[in-house]
């Protein structure tokens, strides 16, 4: 019964404690000192049968890993560990400010406009302080015109400046489609590549709490069909900061959508200059079961069905998919070829939604290797009401996800 | 002018003969205005026309072969084939178009006017004036681009100058009918800048008032409304019958025709004789014939080109299943790989 009781001087790194021998010397006990482990951040994982885990290699965890919040910390540690300086937390759109800031001191020509992004800081606060800090022209307060300043933002490229245009909700851009449509999309190819449109659209879409429909949209289905432009979702204020700054310094037209609910998500993220790439998924939570593909929000919806999931003997591989066009179908691939059962989970339409071309993509791509036929999780067809439990019921909550994943799994 | 001229008139004819297709929209008629106000800018000023611009390109610049060829689709037109005719692009000439939807042109024209404001007051470069135009027509006056640019326009004060060409038709709208207040340039007090109305098919006098126009705009005085009457000659488009048209008013305007009253006033003054004048016509033909030469010599634009210039960064394809980006597989360069 008594066992191994590994104490302060002993070298590798611990593992789990016995319960009986756990008393709250163990808790004052800094590893820092007695292991010459690089300073990373240390994970406190509560498990379910109440022993605790001292855990200092954030690596070593993978294998029995239990979340204990709905929200996903950051697993990958790629750069959470290998970096020397301890990281900053913040949250997300506070990431979404340092990459713009970083990237407007780095280069001078990068530039906002849109409505209330200076004075007021923008309607989510993504843009706050820039004005003061860099003027009233750099961070413009336009009048509501969207068409007409999204075209302005499409000319300002045209002719050497970077701007990010923003859309107040994502849905004021409906506004803008002909200019994001036939400008932003296409001029680039009717010039002849002479002129290119380093412009980045961003703003907060998706389905709030209770904002009514046309609040409530998720234009991503309907820019898809753009050529020319590339669409980004950001999900994490890691990811959100990364992928800020890599549409800035993209060549290409990118829309970079966020979502309304997750701009308060709060996660360490590095201090030093790092970028997420455009084009590719993210792997966050590997396993072996089936593969659930999501985006934006519907990430943490699928997270909370999988700790369900797991608890049911489940081994769900989560992908982020982020760059909703192109798909990485390399990421994606190789995830399907891995588990053979896809689960994607979206929170646009059913009808012509990204979920409904990833299952395209997919079965086109991937076809022999798929040992079912793939379930799309989307929203209802159906304006977003704004009676609470009605709205509930036209997005993908994670009790469907559960079942979908039990589904596919027979 | 005769430049203007002759080429639009060549572009009827090959179009005629299956040269070119689409839509093309001559601009026979409205030579003055273009060129009183082209002829004033520098290079590094920009140009923004709407799908009437084969000579406005001309007027900025841009060699007559590349547009001949770029309206016969073939690689060596000045958007590469890819434009056509109501697209014409040229970044040498600070040409940004060539747009097909009314309107739309004019937010961008102000977006290179925001540029210049820009990159004098916050990048610093104390000498860059540059200026803008935006032309477009009466049909476009009823537009929520148009008022919305003028409201930012002059609310940024941005060197740029609103140019309506007033040809009264839009297709087979005619403007008194379409609009509640038929007088366009008293709608730029109305934000703030000064509205102005000249003869538009007298190049003299559409040179004077440019040259206020764009001097405004160089002091950074901000955008001034110059509502250009002219006339098309032709149907709206080589697909138009032009039947909507009292005669009588098309007689009227044809006896106003820039290129006449300009020869007649030069002569008249002595400024030149009928011998430079007809030089000039010789010089001219031989412009448009050769251009028309280059043109039909032009190779068609190759396969390999499809997929070139979708991008800027042809990463944007995204990554195979392979795991390369996409735009590595030879298809990509070959212009056979679905994208």
């Amino acid at each position: 019964m008594a066992a191994i009781f590994q104490g302060v001087g002993a070298a590798p790194a611990l593992s789990s404690l016995p319960s009986n021998s756990f008393d709250s010397k163990n808790i004052l006990f800094s590893p820092r000192r007695s292991f010459s482990v690089r300073k990373a951040p240390s994970f406190v994982v509560v498990r379910s049968d109440g022993t605790m885990n001292l855990d200092l290699n954030p690596k070593g965890r993978r294998a029995q890993q239990f979340i204990a919040n709905a929200v996903a910390t950051k697993e990958d540690s790629s750069a959470a560990s290998s970096s020397s300086k301890p990281g900053h937390e913040l949250l997300l759109f506070e990431a979404l400010r340092e990459g713009l800031e970083e990237e407007m001191e780095r280069d001078p020509r990068v530039c906002v406009m849109g409505e209330d992004v200076g004075h007021y800081g923008g309607s989510y606060k993504v843009t706050k302080g820039l004005a003061t800090k860099f003027g009233d022209l750099r961070v413009l307060d336009t009048p509501i015109a969207e068409n007409s300043f999204t075209g302005m933002g499409i000319g300002a490229a045209m002719t050497g400046l970077r701007p990010v245009v923003e859309g107040m909700n994502m849905g004021f851009l409906l506004l803008a489609f002909n200019q994001i449509s036939n400008n932003c999309g296409m001029l680039h190819y009717t010039s002849g590549g002479q002129f290119t449109i380093p412009i980045v659209i961003r703003g907060p879409g998706g389905v709030g709490r209770q904002l009514g429909a046309e609040h409530s949209q998720r234009l991503e289905s309907y820019f898809q069909s753009v050529p020319g432009i590339q669409m980004v979702a950001c999900s994490t204020p890691y990811n959100a900061k990364g992928l800020m700054k890599a549409a800035l310094r993209s060549e290409n037209p990118v829309i970079l959508f966020e979502h309304v609910l997750l701009y308060n998500l709060k996660e360490r993220i590095p201090d030093e200059d790092y970028i997420c790439n455009l084009e590719e998924a993210e792997m966050v939570r590997p396993g072996e079961h089936v593969t659930i593909l999501t985006y934006s929000r519907m990430r943490y919806h699928v997270m909370q069905a999988a700790k369900t999931l797991v608890n049911k003997g489940y081994d769900p591989e989560v992908i982020d998919i982020r760059s909703l066009k192109p798909f990485d179908l390399y990421t994606i691939g190789n995830s399907v070829k891995k588990t053979h059962r896809v689960l994607i989970v979206e929170e646009c339409m059913r009808t012509g939604g990204i979920g409904a071309s990833l299952t395209a993509a997919i079965t086109e791509n991937f076809h022999d290797y798929l040992d079912a036929p793939i379930i799309c999780l989307s929203s209802q067809d159906v304006p977003t009401p704004y009676a609470g439990r009605l709205e509930e019921w036209t997005v993908v909550q994670p009790a469907q996800i559960v079942t979908a994943v039990e589904q596919l799994c027979q | 002018m005769i430049l203007g001229r002759a080429f639009e008139d060549m572009c009827a004819q090959m179009y005629y003969r299956g040269k070119m297709f689409g839509f093309v929209h001559l601009y026979n008629g409205q030579e003055a205005v273009s060129t009183g106000f082209i002829k004033l800018l520098k290079q590094q000023d920009s140009v923004v026309s709407t799908y009437r611009d084969h000579v406005h390109a001309l007027s900025k610049g841009v060699p007559a072969r590349a547009v001949m060829s770029e309206l016969f689709g073939k690689t060596t037109g000045c958007c590469r084939g890819q434009g056509g005719s109501m697209h014409m692009f040229s970044r040498e000439h600070n040409l940004l178009g060539g747009f097909a939807f009314i309107g739309e042109g004019i937010p961008v024209a102000t977006g290179a006017a925001f540029t210049s404001k820009y990159k004098r007051e916050v990048l610093k470069e104390a000498d860059c004036d540059h200026v803008t135009l935006a032309f477009f027509g009466d049909g476009t006056c009823n537009n929520g681009q148009f008022f919305e640019c003028l409201n930012m326009a002059a609310l940024w004060k941005l060197p740029i100058v609103f140019v309506v060409e007033n040809n009264l038709w839009a297709i087979g709208m005619s403007h008194l009918r379409a609009t509640s207040d038929p007088q366009i340039y008293k709608k730029g007090p109305a934000f703030g800048m000064p509205g102005i109305h000249v003869d538009g098919m007298d190049v003299l006098k559409v040179r004077e008032v440019a040259k206020d126009a764009i001097g405004r705009a160089r002091r950074g005085e901000g955008p001034t409304l110059v509502e250009c009457e002219t006339y098309r000659f032709r149907g709206h488009s080589l697909a138009d019958p032009d039947e909507l048209r009292d005669p009588a008013e098309k007689a009227h305007y044809a006896a106003r025709d820039p290129i006449t009253a300009l020869k007649k006033y030069l002569i008249e003054n002595s400024l030149a004789s009928e011998a430079d004048l007809k030089a000039i016509d010789k010089k001219i033909d031989e412009v448009v014939e050769d251009a028309v030469e280059f043109a039909d010599e032009s190779p068609v634009p190759s396969q390999s080109q499809l997929l070139e210039n979708v991008f800027a960064d042809p990463k944007g394809f995204g990554i195979g299943p392979d795991g390369r980006y996409r735009c590595e597989d030879p298809k990509f360069t070959e212009g056979t790989a679905h994208v």
